[in-house]
């Protein structure tokens, strides 16, 4: 890793007020999931039994082309339901059980932003975060903002905080919205396609930072991306879904395996290993 | 970074208050007989203490007989009304939503209508039906407008307009059975107006509006989150059904209970919390109380207007309100969108 990240200024600043959050350990064993129209009607889209782990300081991508289950996987992750058959536990505590606070302590789901309806400040976007520690109309203290102040930090959005959230680049967004996670001082961090509207140097921005807050501050950090190469650089494990199964799980190097991916992303591929172990994929012939 | 604080919701409050006590006070003088403000002052401070005898009973007819109970009407009207905006807004994702775009003044129009067709000149009848009609439309709505067994915003405010143009067709078919003098009477209350004062004891109507605001603020801070998206609010420990069954519920009561006393006063609903969200923010822990004073502030400086402009005549308050807020409305938005 220390290859990638070591050119730039620091990312992260250094905050010694604020405990860093222990990494959670996550497991999903047998977890499968089936959605459909009615209460009656034959299941429109399953989700198979699927298993892996991730445990503190790992970031773990989550591949698989368009309605391969990705994204229901991850709600499943975030216990927004529960899974048909299987486990999915963290710190030894199955998800769907945790009660809604509690969950949103432990578990930050980052997801593409919604419209905003009025305008809002970068800081009370952050402040929002806290809100899982709050009692129903308390204000938020002084602590509160202390720990969106350290997460606006995390991600280098400090001198972001007075602007408004409707003003910002498609970057600066994506950063607050992080921060907005961090606030909530999860352990298991949960991202679903966080570079869809990135540049690649937005992108690779976004992944190091994912990579630093998994190696310096102890999350697990799991990412939906359709990203194959950024995925094999930063990740320590995928997790490939295709047509609702799961597919294999491994390192990338275990993963990408040239039939394997032309089969599931139907492209003609080639799968370059680097040095260090870190395949490529490239385009393969001429178009 | 300088989050909310409660003392300043409690000064924001306090100084809202004080507006409107400078309104009641204008709204107390001015009239067919006007009454120095001194002398105003002097009356409600006796009245307040219960020192009756001190008070000429000319002073006491307008103040306490007939001023008074109309302002404490607007004040109860305009607080409701707002409130219910501000809420629906939420509810609704919706900057135009407004207490009325559910359906609830048209069902309350069709139980007015009702009664005046049934048992035309019962003393507080039209009220009572009113306020069931509204209560009526409120629980149709609410289960054409769930999805899965929930509240969904888009199918509870398409259920919403298919409901009151339908009631609203009712409404004109029964309208042309009417005769002329009730046809009158129920134009000015389609329009909203504040003439007549209401059957029940005021008291039972404030006790309303304070559950309807109160119920509501208790869900401000999740309001906040519900604002930036129903998803992300529900990951961040927001239990979304239950804060918009309750915004649903109370936003609605308190439109129906402002429609069965006042009529279908038009825009302070809409207006109010967008002014305030304005000058204070959108935060929903400050803009539920401030939207509360600042519709009776309107509220009462629109019908004093109402009955003092083309005196003797009157005009409906719902005309006033729009007449009175468009203007300030767009001044804000313009000073924003510079």
């Amino acid at each position: 890793m220390s290859a990638v990240m070591g050119s730039g200024t620091p990312l992260v600043q250094p905050v010694t007020a604020i405990s860093k959050p222990a990494g959670a350990r996550l497991i999903v064993e047998q977890a499968s999931y089936a959605y459909s129209a009615t209460d009656r009607s034959a299941p429109k889209f399953t989700l198979g039994p699927a298993s892996f782990e991730a445990h503190p300081r790992e970031l773990v991508a989550i591949l698989g082309p368009n309605a391969s289950g990705k994204s229901t996987l991850l709600t499943l992750l975030a216990g927004l339901h529960r899974p048909l058959s299987g486990r999915i536990e963290v710190d030894g505590t199955e998800v769907s059980l945790l009660d809604l606070r509690t969950r949103a302590q432990r578990i930050a789901l980052v997801q593409q932003e919604s419209e905003l309806l009025f305008p809002l400040r970068v800081w009370e976007y952050v402040l929002q975060g806290r809100y899982p520690y709050g009692r129903r109309l308390r204000f938020e203290s002084e602590e509160d903002c202390l720990f969106a102040g350290n997460a606006l930090a995390q991600v280098g959005a400090d001198k972001l905080r007075d602007r408004w959230m409707d003003q910002l680049s498609g970057g600066e967004k994506q950063r607050v919205i992080l921060a907005r996670a961090l606030a909530q001082q999860p352990s298991l961090l949960l991202l679903d396609e966080p570079t869809q509207h990135l540049d690649i140097g937005g992108k690779v921005e976004l992944l190091r930072r994912l990579r630093r807050l998994a190696d310096e501050s102890r999350y697990t950090v799991l990412v939906v991306t359709h990203e194959l190469n950024l995925a094999a650089e930063f990740s320590d494990r995928i997790v490939l879904l295709h047509k609702g199964k799961c597919l294999r799980v491994g390192t990338p190097a275990e993963v990408y395996e040239r039939a394997l991916l032309e089969d599931v992303f139907e492209a003609p591929l080639e799968v370059e290993m680097r040095a260090g172990g870190r395949p490529r994929v490239i385009l393969r012939g001429n178009y | 970074m300088r989050p909310l604080t409660s003392r300043r919701v409690l000064w924001i409050c306090a100084v809202l208050c004080a507006v409107l006590l400078l309104a009641v006070v204008i709204a107390l003088r001015m009239g067919a007989y006007s009454i120095a403000v001194g002398d105003i002052v002097m009356t409600l401070v006796n009245g307040a203490l219960g020192r009756r005898e001190r008070i000429p009973s000319e002073f006491w007819l307008v103040v306490f007989g007939l001023r008074l109970p109309r302002i404490a009407l607007g004040i109860l009207v305009g607080a409701a009304l707002s409130t219910a905006g501000a809420g629906f807004q939420a509810l609704l994702r919706n900057p135009l939503a407004d207490p009325y775009v559910l359906g609830v003044s048209s069902g309350a129009a069709l139980g007015a209508i009702l009664s005046l067709i049934a048992a035309p000149h019962t003393p507080g009848a039209i009220q009572a039906t009113a306020f069931a009609g509204a209560l009526a439309t409120i629980a149709a709505v609410y289960f054409l407008g769930r999805r899965g067994g929930q509240i969904d915003s888009a199918t509870l405010l398409l259920a919403g307009i298919v409901t009151a143009s339908f009631l609203s067709a009712v409404i004109m078919f029964l309208m042309t059975t009417l005769s002329g003098r009730d046809l009158r009477g129920m134009a000015f209350w389609l329009m909203g107006d504040l003439a007549s004062p209401p059957a029940v004891d005021l008291r039972w109507l404030y006790f309303l509006l304070i559950v309807g605001v109160g119920s509501m603020y208790t869900t401000a801070s999740d309001l906040n989150l519900i604002l930036t998206g129903e998803q992300e609010a529900r990951h961040l420990g927001v239990n979304v059904s239950r804060v918009k069954l309750v915004v649903y519920v109370a936003a609605s009561v308190l439109t129906g209970l402002a429609v069965s006393v006042s009529g279908a006063i038009g825009y302070v609903g809409l207006l109010v919390p967008h002014l305030m969200r304005m000058i204070f923010g959108s935060d929903y822990r400050l803009l539920i109380p401030a939207s509360a004073i600042g519709g009776a502030i309107l509220i009462v400086i629109a019908d004093t207007l109402a009955r003092t402009v083309v005196a003797p005549t009157e005009l409906p308050v719902g005309a006033m309100t729009a007449l009175a807020g468009a203007p300030v409305f767009i001044y804000l938005m313009r000073r924003r969108v510079r």
